[in-house]
């Protein structure tokens, strides 16, 4: 899958959100259902998608049924961009 | 005096076309619910409790998420006569075997009769329970009678008295869920009669609210206040808010809403997340009162939430304040009706080190005070020493109270509703000034955390940090630190551990994270992990919340790291 797309997601969730820098998180790592990203992230995490990748997520979308890892919420980005 | 099932009664008979309720859900279409149908739909839950045996004056929880099995079960609790108390949905963020463990503290304390769900949650609930609990049924919500003609003649609820226990309203976590906050009818309306006139309440009002309802902001300003007073409530769904915090504008300009309730954080949160696209055609000029409330407010919230918003036709008279409590129903003070909120600059010195408010010394930093109003009409506040003596105006003390509309106890613990209490006075645990008749609140004397709004104990998180192998039994501390960007309280956890290696460290403090949100759906903002005798204890060895805090804070500084 694109390194363009994941690269800069997990830079930006570990910095901005997690604020862990040190910590490295794993394509199929949960995210949401792990708690790892709290409920109050998920627009800041759906706004850097649009204004990094152009692709616009609806907050219907922003659930586990929709991703939940860094290789689900890539193959979305990939896949609304093509 | 009434009670809520004579009041709907009086709504279904004389005016049951009218919208009681527009239950939003985010990508379905607006869900209007007239008197007509939430008192149908109420009649068919007070008929299902009928026919499982459960008797008036027995608690009723639900576990059910923002919609109409809620509303419905919850007015059909109070029609049977029965008590209704709110438990919040399990999050994907808890384990569900703390889930399970909170609600069986819950039911071990407050002994309810029955359990409302869903079909595919019902396995959960029936694993927290055990051989001889209280519970005889546990509903579920696709199996209740249908929506029906109430039979006010026989309807239970037209029989209960206004000192009888109306309603129970727990905070979250085990220690909140074991201390549930009982009020009665004619505490309720007292609250409500008063808190009416305090906000100038008239004919046009329309609410709206996102806030979660097994909250007292959310359960009583927005949802029992416009529905027992006959306003109109617009109501969605905590979840769609925080994912989309635009729909409160669109709401409040589709519905011309008036009145709005909103935790600290929120005004902040919304001015940093909303695009103006979702914004297109929003009009706030209707909005005239939205009331900060259940976390410390700052003014730079206030600020934030009103540049972001003017050019939508936000007014600055709309940003409003009170003070409120379960204990006491809800409202104590209210501020920004009669003109706007009070902003008191102070000196930060004397008020952080000499506990005074003073006005602001040149040269030095202040502070901008936003007052919390004045009490309303039936209740009286002071704030007093540790000997329960009043301190002079300006000066910091316990902010105490009394008035009609108190708590009849904390259910089922008279040792803990005793100590509430002295001399006929609520202490409220939060400290404070009163300056010309105007509260305000500068912290808190109790070890209580207030993310978003939300009260946390810190013991609960403590408890499930002391688990994770290599932290010291009894040496964790859980604090909160308040984040200017966010507008509410980081909470931050030292634990002590005898490891010395860094990356053991690391992985002991990422452990810690682990549980502690996944037991208490509470996420760290940083965990301290420091080495033996690190925490300071009170000479009675028990761990002094506050001190550490102080510690942890000068830590950071030292280090260059801004809290």
């Amino acid at each position: 899958m694109s390194d363009d797309i994941i690269a800069p997601l997990e830079n930006y969730i570990i910095n901005q959100i997690i604020k862990q820098p040190k910590r490295a998180l794993k394509p199929d790592e949960p995210l949401i259902s792990s708690g790892l990203i709290d409920s109050f992230n998920l627009v800041d995490l759906a706004l850097f998608v649009e204004d990094t990748f152009g692709v616009r997520m609806d907050d219907s979308e922003l659930n586990t049924q929709t991703f939940d890892t860094l290789d689900q919420l890539t193959a979305l980005i990939h896949s609304r961009r093509s | 005096m009434p009670t809520f099932s004579d009041i709907l009664k009086n709504h279904y008979e004389h005016e049951p076309e009218k919208v009681s309720v527009y239950l939003l859900h985010s990508g379905q279409p607006d869900f209007p619910l007239t008197y007509r149908q939430l008192i149908r739909g109420s009649a068919g839950y007070a008929g299902t409790y009928a026919r499982q045996g459960l008797q008036p004056g027995e608690v009723i929880v639900l576990i059910l998420h923002h919609g109409v099995d809620l509303l419905y079960a919850y007015f059909g609790a109070v029609l049977h006569g029965a008590i209704p108390a709110i438990m919040p949905f399990l999050t994907e963020k808890l384990l569900p075997e703390r889930y399970r463990a909170d609600l069986a503290s819950l039911v071990s304390v407050t002994q309810p009769s029955a359990i409302v769900t869903y079909p595919d949650f019902e396995s959960e609930v029936r694993a927290a329970l055990k051989p001889g609990d209280p519970v005889r049924s546990v509903i579920i919500s696709d199996q209740v009678v249908s929506p029906c003609e109430p039979d006010f003649l026989t309807l239970s609820g037209l029989k209960r008295k206004p000192e009888d226990i109306a309603l129970l309203q727990h905070s979250s976590g085990t220690t909140g869920l074991q201390k549930g906050v009982a009020l009665s009818h004619q505490a309720v309306f007292n609250q409500l009669e008063s808190y009416r006139l305090a906000l100038h309440m008239q004919a046009d009002d329309v609410f709206v609210s996102w806030l979660p309802l097994y909250h007292d902001m959310g359960l009583i300003a927005c949802y029992l206040m416009p529905i027992l007073l006959g306003y109109p409530l617009v109501l969605m769904s905590p979840f769609d808010w925080v994912r989309a915090p635009y729909r409160l504008l669109q709401a409040v300009s589709r519905y011309k809403g008036t009145l709005s309730w909103l935790p600290n954080f929120a005004y902040n949160f919304s001015a940093q997340k909303i695009r103006d696209r979702d914004l297109e055609g929003v009009d706030l000029s209707s909005w005239r009162a939205i009331s900060n409330c259940s976390e410390p407010m700052r003014w730079e919230s206030h600020q934030a939430f009103y540049e972001r918003f003017r050019t939508f036709g936000l007014r600055y008279e709309a940003l409003t304040t009170c003070y409120a409590m379960a204990e006491n129903v809800f409202a104590v003070t209210q501020g920004g009706i009669e003109g706007q909120v009070v902003v008191d600059k102070v000196d930060r010195d004397s008020l952080q080190i000499d506990r005074v408010a003073r006005p602001p010394v040149n040269g030095k930093a202040t502070i901008k005070m936003l007052s919390t109003g004045r009490p309303i009409h039936n209740v009286t506040v002071r704030a007093v020493d540790s000997h329960g003596k009043d301190v002079p105006d300006r000066q910091i003390g316990e902010i105490v109270l009394k008035s009609d509309c108190m708590l009849t106890e904390y259910y089922h613990r008279l040792d803990v509703t005793k100590k509430a209490f002295l001399d006929g006075w609520y202490l409220t645990g939060d400290f404070g000034y009163i300056a010309d008749g105007e509260v305000y609140v500068t912290g808190r004397k109790k070890d209580l955390i207030i993310v978003g709004g939300k009260n946390i104990y810190p013991q609960d998180l403590e408890q499930l940090a002391m688990d994770v192998p290599g932290v010291h039994l009894g040496r964790v501390v859980a604090f909160g630190i308040f984040n200017e960007t966010t507008g509410t309280e980081d909470v931050v956890l030292a634990a002590e551990v005898d490891e010395t290696d860094v990356y053991e460290r690391q992985r002991i403090a990422d452990q810690i994270r682990q549980v502690v949100t996944r037991g208490s759906a509470v996420a760290l903002r940083y965990v301290h992990i420091v080495s033996k005798h690190w925490l300071v204890k009170t000479s009675s060895g028990k761990t002094a919340r506050s001190a550490n805090r102080e510690k942890f804070l000068a830590e950071m500084q030292k280090t260059g790291q801004v809290f």
